[in-house]
């Protein structure tokens, strides 16, 4: 439904990409559909203007690159001024002198407060802190409860009470410097922008507490309400920042910067699960690709680094780049990629990926998938290992074992094939010829590898990192030739 | 294009990606070991930052006049074609409703060809209410012999547990017997709100522990309901990210368990957020396809967000909305009703 930024450029013709310069009605054009980009990530209407207004005036003053076609001019610069706009990079969070250091969060009903607390809580404990969490949302039935479970989980005392949430905060902050916690988590009920009373209370718990940060905590699919009610609780609260919640990967949460651009304050946690562990500190750089629908390849990985099991993935991964990669490993990576969720959707996060392939992707339903699973379990370790043992009575058998027909086994056996041939040739550096979309991709990272951040957004960088470090051999001499040669071909996106 | 290729291409990008950052963080964890404690406070990271709309004027100062957009419009030329100002002002009012920038354009596309012979507002207000054309009907009724079940579903904090306790109440004074199914096993602490809000209206409850399987649970409640005679089951579901496979395979088949004899669906709510932008869309649209969906709940209507994005979904996948939610209170749940809505949205 969303489309990169790029592929909306090339709807506009072909005069942003060839033509040495950009002209006014180029720009226009190109800013145009930056605008509609943002609207349809939900940036707030008046954020977006101030910040076409900023990338305007940005390109209006840039020495134009020899490298770099108009459209990608646009592009680095949409993506510049999102990083920048959005806070440089991450944020250091910092402890006060004299603990505990009392973090408040606040926000709306159903933004994910509770779960943040817990989930905060447990980060701080990763950092070597001992973290104390108060439940004062005592409007909401069971959100003590619900704080107090999760508490339970992530191994960090809960304190509540059945008095007032002031009373509650109070007497909470004295028991955590009692027992020495240096952090100190206060989870607040949630409270529309515009109840004054609930605002006031929230004001007075501020004031008991004196909080060391203030954490305005907003769903990442908030559409233009986001700037309101980070302007409402700015002005009672002062905020020393926005943790970004539910950002999972189908969100654009462009929410993040209508936020920011109202509150000037940096975003310093996004919660991206519904696991505990799904929380970290907030990434500029990845937040601004995910804004302009261009991938999120860092995100991708550090979620198969907790979905998947390192030991499986590295081995195979291995053995698949020297070309030792058996029907086996084929299996067992294939198991670990669906346990991080749909292919349609993991295939969003992978920058450059064209339309088609991520259709593809979408299209596979989870049969297709036990089917393929079926066939090879049904083989003998040996034709797993050697897959060229099997001849047709063996491919009527596996077909009968897996109550799948021939035609099937022999489909999967020749992608497996290409497959391997493909992977051999990426091993010794033969990318570009490689059949297909994946010929695209291979050798589009090894170009990434070779950009190395100084024209592409962080999103291919981190591909031609992550391409290139597996495959040392392209990358070497890749960049030598490319270097020379002066001009780089962007990667393209179809 | 075939899955194998697809798949990897994945695995080689995650792969080399997990080995890389391995290695690196190995060779980090030696470097940065030693933690020094850290300075006080963050004092010099609140670097104040330009903000983006210090210049930018809200809409009312913009348009110099404390009156409402709705008025603003309203006031508009009266006759025939529209000038740009007045179709920005449109365009501007709707996109801050998160109408979303297709029904906004289309909306804009259709002003420019039949233009506004009445006015600009009765114009734009035609023009929306056009797309809440469905049938808004509650069914409450299922075929003799069977407990009509209401299902609820929706993603994470839109308000369902919420809804339940509300839609509960109003079944309750109307001389129903209610049981609600506690079918969110899975968020903490789930099933005490729900039965909070089962003790507030009088309700009955069936509960498993969680982590148990929500289809059982719904199961169970309608064994009770059936044994007890009762008029209505109320299914609660766990809040579900609309791009997770499994989850919602998982609540498909919550759905067919409800819909088996004792049980029948009479109606699956999508819960929807009004805060929520353009996510809404596809959250309809995946909950369409794996539940069936039969209406949507507006919630939390009562802040400053408009929900705009329900025009969208009414006019591409034809879902009604029948319920809006405009407080925390038991009786803060309303009938849809367009006209007012649509109004609402005009007058920013």
């Amino acid at each position: 439904m969303f489309d990169a930024l790029s592929e909306r450029f090339e709807r506009l013709g072909s005069s942003l990409r060839s033509r040495g310069r950009l002209s006014d009605a180029d720009l226009d054009d190109a800013l145009g559909e930056v605008r509609a980009a943002l609207l349809e990530a939900d940036v707030e209407l008046g954020v977006v203007r101030g910040f076409l207004d900023a990338v305007r005036e940005r390109l209006g003053g840039a020495a134009l690159s020899q490298s770099l076609s108009p459209g990608q001019q646009v592009i680095k610069a949409v993506h510049e001024q999102l990083v920048e706009v959005l806070g440089g990079s991450a944020m250091k969070v910092t402890y006060a002198s004299r603990p505990p250091t009392v973090v408040l969060l606040a926000g709306l009903q159903g933004a994910g407060k509770t779960t943040t607390a817990a989930k905060l809580a447990a980060w701080f404990k990763q950092q070597g802190r001992q973290p104390y969490l108060i439940a004062a949302d005592l409007q909401r039935p069971a959100a003590v409860e619900q704080l107090r479970v999760l508490g339970r989980q992530v191994g960090v005392d809960v304190f509540s009470e059945a008095t007032s949430p002031v009373e509650v905060v109070r007497r909470g902050v004295a028991e955590a410097t009692r027992l020495g916690r240096d952090v100190v988590i206060l989870d607040t009920a949630g409270r529309l922008s515009i109840d004054a009373a609930l605002m006031d209370e929230v004001r007075a718990i501020s004031a008991v507490a004196n909080p060391h940060y203030t954490f305005l905590v907003i769903d990442a699919v908030t559409g233009q309400d986001a700037v309101q009610t980070a302007r409402a609780f700015h002005e009672a609260l002062a905020l020393t920042g926005i943790i970004v919640t539910k950002l999972d990967y189908d969100a654009r949460g462009g929410a993040v910067l209508s936020a920011r651009g109202v509150v000037g304050r940096p975003v310093v946690f996004a919660s991206t699960g519904e696991k505990m562990a799904d929380f970290d500190l907030f990434h500029p750089d990845r937040m601004a690709s995910r804004i302009l629908g261009m991938g999120d390849v860092l995100s991708l990985i550090e979620q198969a680094e907790r979905t998947m099991d390192p030991n499986v993935v590295a081995d195979s991964a291995g053995r698949m780049l020297s070309g030792t990669f058996t029907l086996d490993d084929f299996l067992a990576q294939l198991n670990q990629v669906r346990k991080m969720g749909s292919l349609g959707g993991l295939m969003k996060l992978v920058p450059g990926v064209t339309k088609e392939m991520r259709s593809a992707a979408n299209n596979v339903d989870e049969g297709e998938l036990n089917r393929v699973e079926a066939i090879i379990r049904s083989m003998t370790a040996r034709e797993r290992r050697e897959p060229n043992v099997i001849d047709g009575s063996r491919r009527t058998r596996i077909a009968k074992g897996s109550g799948t027909n021939v035609v099937a086994v022999n489909q999967l056996l020749k992608q497996f094939g290409e497959m391997k041939k493909m992977m051999r040739q990426m091993g010794s550096g033969a990318g570009p010829s490689l059949p297909g979309g994946m010929g695209k991709m291979a050798s589009m990272a090894a170009r990434a590898g070779t950009l190395r951040g100084e024209q592409l957004p962080p999103g291919f960088e981190a591909l031609g990192a992550g391409m290139s470090a597996g495959t040392p051999a392209p990358r070497g001499g890749a960049k030598n030739k490319k270097k020379k040669g002066g001009r780089v071909t962007p990667p393209k996106q179809r | 294009m075939n899955i194998a290729l697809i798949v990897v291409a994945v695995l080689l990008v995650l792969g080399a990606g997990v080995v890389v950052r391995r290695r690196r963080r190995r060779s980090l964890a030696i470097a940065s070991a030693p933690r020094v404690a850290m300075p006080t406070l963050l004092v010099n990271e609140i670097t104040p930052r330009p903000t983006l709309l210090d210049d930018t004027p809200t809409l009312h100062q913009r348009l110099g006049s404390s009156r409402g957009v709705f008025e603003r419009v309203r006031s508009l030329g009266g006759s025939g074609a529209l000038s740009d100002g007045q179709l920005d002002v449109v365009e501007e009012v709707l996109l801050r409703s998160d109408v979303g920038l297709s029904t906004t354009t289309r909306v804009l596309d259709q002003l420019r060809v039949e233009g506004a012979p009445d006015g600009v507002a009765p114009a734009v207000r035609r023009l929306l209410l056009a797309s809440f054309a469905g049938d808004r009907s509650v069914r409450s009724a299922a075929s003799v012999g069977f407990v009509p079940v209401w299902l609820f579903v929706g993603v994470n904090g839109v308000g369902k547990t919420t809804t339940i306790g509300k839609l509960a109440r109003r079944q309750v004074d109307e001389g129903r017997s209610v049981v609600l199914a506690a079918g969110d096993t899975f968020r903490a602490a789930a099933a005490d709100q729900l039965e909070e809000w089962a003790t507030r209206t009088g309700a009955d409850i069936v509960r498993a522990a969680e982590g148990a399987d929500p289809g059982s649970v719904v199961h169970d409640a309608l064994g009770r309901a059936a044994a007890r005679g009762a008029d209505i089951v109320l299914a609660d579901t766990a809040g579900r990210r609309s791009n997770n496979t499994n989850l919602l395979d998982e609540l498909s088949k919550v759905r067919r368990v409800a819909d088996r004899a004792p049980g029948q669906v009479v109606e699956t709510f999508l819960v929807l957020d009004a805060t929520t932008g353009q996510n809404a869309l596809s959250q309809a649209r995946e909950f369409l396809a794996a539940a069936t969906v039969t209406g949507i709940v507006l919630t939390k209507l009562d802040g400053t967000a408009r929900g705009g994005i329900v025009v969208a979904i009414e006019r591409e996948l034809a879902i009604p909305v029948k319920f809006i939610g405009v407080g925390e209170g038991v009786d803060d749940l309303l009938a849809f009703d367009p006209v007012a809505f649509v109004d609402s949205l005009l007058d920013a």
